[in-house]
């Protein structure tokens, strides 16, 4: 891959960085990674992939075989591109390498929103990046389908480091559904370290929904950042029901502009094995602007940690943040961290927080309606986890729903 | 339909309910009057199988056959439905869901619109079950789901309480069409109410009343006369009672 003129001073913080241990999530060890991966070829027509890798990437929301539903599609495995196209006027879909080659600009949005010396990870990405997607609605230009990214790692023991720029230019209108997946082999052990910047513009609206279907030896550590301007909407979905080993990540969303909004939702299931640290922040920092965070924990065995932090800068603004947490097993663990920062008056914070297994009294309600027992909290959890995702095809929402009957199973 | 043999109740370990007996026959309909923390709830409850309320003795017998250690969802299949006074809020599970589980197999889109649009609830079938529902919304929910669900023997805790006047003959008009009121000679359902002023009798017929004090059943009668004798001496009246 070819390595690409970056600001010197950027380079030179990451350096500084490149040991840097994250604040939050266990420690990994860079070295124990490989960096480097075998090209995989581009293909023009993607359903062409094989088989088992459409499947695991059609698990994370991303189709290949039919693409009219999608106004665009990007799709990298390990350290190669193998397809990027997008399917509507205005709207941009390419790697990063390629998007900094052709647009200068781009630079300035680089490091913007995520700080490149952060920790060891954003340094990783910063000297070791491997793509990453592009994707950009220009002005007042309105996406018909959402665009479909999807990050794949097929070598056993790599890391991949990319870097993604989301563009939502004035008046806009973006929906992406990005899936991260791994080849299906239990052994695989790997990295993934994704920076994510999004720009959403005055006026523009971006719905990004990110389903994670990794494997139990993964480690992952998303590092996102999102600046909103005036009369901007940014939307977060995110759902991962799979094992992996170890996620951690806590993205920031920068409501600069006055009335920008954010919320954030998330849908979390840690089997035995599984440790998921995941949190949403918001900085209120112009009148009149709004955040959500709302998040659904559930535990068979492994652990959560669902973080959630509101910061009102200025008076004027409103934010909640909600975690509801379920816990199924006897091992498991879910530890809700809400924080409410408020430095002015006039601003308006709250939180609710409730852990704890599913209550007696919901059960027996039910039953009392004439559900067995096992039909009633299968009917509670499965609500649970029930979320209004606009776009999800529905392969995906079968899938929702047997990592659901699978929760069950180990409950009951 | 329904037999209560000497039954004695205990919550948390404390017992509430003493030795009760009562019956009630097919197509009719018993009213249990008592203040609060006379035990109403609690009998209730035993009678549907809610596992919190523990009985320590007697038994319960329903269309014939003991029911006294059959759990609460047996007993649902069996024809029994309860309207409860608090339930719970479920989370994530929508009216309409709800509803639906209850007609079973009998599932039907268009009747729970129907039965929705009849008790103004059509707003209400989206949204989570219970929550942030008024007091009287509670109470067009929990009949639209015993509608869906049709028992056979209903059992209703304070229809009553909280329902605005111009709701209250809308419960009213519910509760007769569940215990088939309109017939006479084919009525088969039944139903035991319980009330604490007594509304809900402007509303509905019934057969037989009774009253309970500290746990037990205090006197036995005609609903009307119970009902104003209640009005105009209270239930200390009842107490001082000794006819």
């Amino acid at each position: 891959m070819s390595e690409i003129t970056r600001s010197k001073a950027a380079n030179k913080r990451a350096e500084r960085a490149r040991e840097k241990t994250a604040p939050l999530g266990d420690d990994i060890d860079l070295a124990a990674y490989s960096q480097e991966a075998e090209e995989h070829p581009y293909e023009e027509d993607p359903s062409r992939l094989q088989p088992q890798a459409k499947e695991r990437i059609l698990e994370a929301g991303v189709v290949l075989d039919d693409y009219s539903q999608r106004s665009g599609t990007f799709l990298q495995v390990d350290h190669s591109i193998v397809h990027s196209k997008a399917g509507q006027e205005g709207l941009e879909v390419m790697s990063t390498v390629k998007a900094l080659e052709e647009y200068p600009w781009l630079e300035d949005y680089w490091w913007r929103a995520v700080a490149v010396d952060a920790d060891k990870f954003t340094a990783q990405a910063e000297l070791h990046q491997n793509h990453g997607y592009f994707i950009r609605a220009l002005p007042g230009v309105k996406a018909v389908q959402p665009i479909q990214a999807c990050l794949y790692i097929a070598q056993h023991g790599l890391a991949q480091n990319v870097h993604n720029i989301v563009i939502a230019e004035e008046g806009s209108e973006l929906h992406i559904i990005t899936g991260c997946a791994t080849a299906q082999v239990i052994e695989r052990e790997g990295l993934h370290i994704g920076i994510s910047e999004f720009y959403v513009k005055k006026g523009a609206k971006l719905t990004f929904t990110m389903i994670h279907n990794w494997a139990p030896k993964m480690a992952v550590r998303p590092r996102s950042g999102i600046i909103v301007e005036e009369g901007g909407i940014f939307l977060s979905n995110y759902i991962s029901l799979k094992p992996v080993r170890t996620l951690q990540m806590y993205p920031t969303a920068q409501c600069i502009g006055e009335n920008a909004l954010v919320r954030f939702n998330s849908v979390l299931v840690a089997s035995p094995g599984t440790t998921l640290d995941v949190g949403a922040r918001a900085i209120l920092g112009a009148r009149g602007t709004r955040a959500e965070v709302i998040s659904r924990a559930i535990t068979t065995g492994g652990t959560i940690i669902a973080r959630g932090h509101l910061v009102g800068q200025v008076t004027e603004v409103k934010g909640h943040l909600e975690c509801r947490g379920l816990i199924l097993s006897e091992e498991g663990k879910i530890h809700a961290i809400p924080e409410l920062e408020g430095l002015v008056d006039g601003v308006d914070l709250s939180h609710e927080a409730a852990v704890g297994k599913i209550a007696e009294e919901e059960i027996e309600y039910l039953m009392a309606r004439g559900l067995s027992r096992d039909q009633a909290v299968a009917a509670i959890v499965r609500g649970f986890l029930s979320v209004d995702i606009e776009g999800l095809p529905p392969q995906l929402e079968a899938e929702l729903q047997r990592a659901v009957e699978f929760s069950e199973k180990e409950l009951l | 339909m329904l037999e209560v043999e000497g039954l004695t109740v205990e919550v948390e370990g404390k017992e509430i309910i003493h030795d009760i007996s009562l019956n009630v026959d097919v197509g009719e309909t018993l009213v249990l009057f008592g203040p609060n923390g006379s035990g109403k709830t609690t009998l209730l409850m035993a009678i549907m199988g809610i596992p919190r309320y523990r009985v320590t003795k007697g038994r319960v017998v329903f269309k014939g056959q003991d029911i006294t250690r059959l759990p609460v969802d047996e007993r649902a299949r069996l024809g029994m439905g309860i309207l409860f006074q608090r339930p719970p809020v479920v989370r994530g599970i929508k009216t309409r869901e709800m509803v639906k589980a209850c007609l079973g197999d009998r599932e039907d889109g268009y009747v729970i619109e129907q039965m929705a649009q009849r008790l103004n609830l059509v707003e209400l079938l989206d949204r989570e079950v219970n929550y942030g529902f008024s007091g009287g919304e509670v109470k067009r929910s929990e009949l639209l789901q015993l509608m869906a669900q049709g028992p056979e023997f209903v059992l209703l805790d304070e229809p009553d309480s909280g329902v605005d006047l111009v709701n209250i003959s809308l419960v009213g008009e519910m509760i007769n069409e569940l215990l088939q009121k309109d017939r006479m000679r084919t009525r088969t359902h039944s139903g035991l109410i319980i009330t604490h002023a007594g509304h809900i009798l402007d509303y509905v017929n019934t057969d037989k009343a009774c009253v309970l004090l500290g746990g037990q059943i205090w006197c036995r009668g005609n609903p009307r006369e119970i009902l104003a004798s209640i009005k105009s001496h209270g239930y200390e009246g009842c107490a001082v009672c000794q006819r």
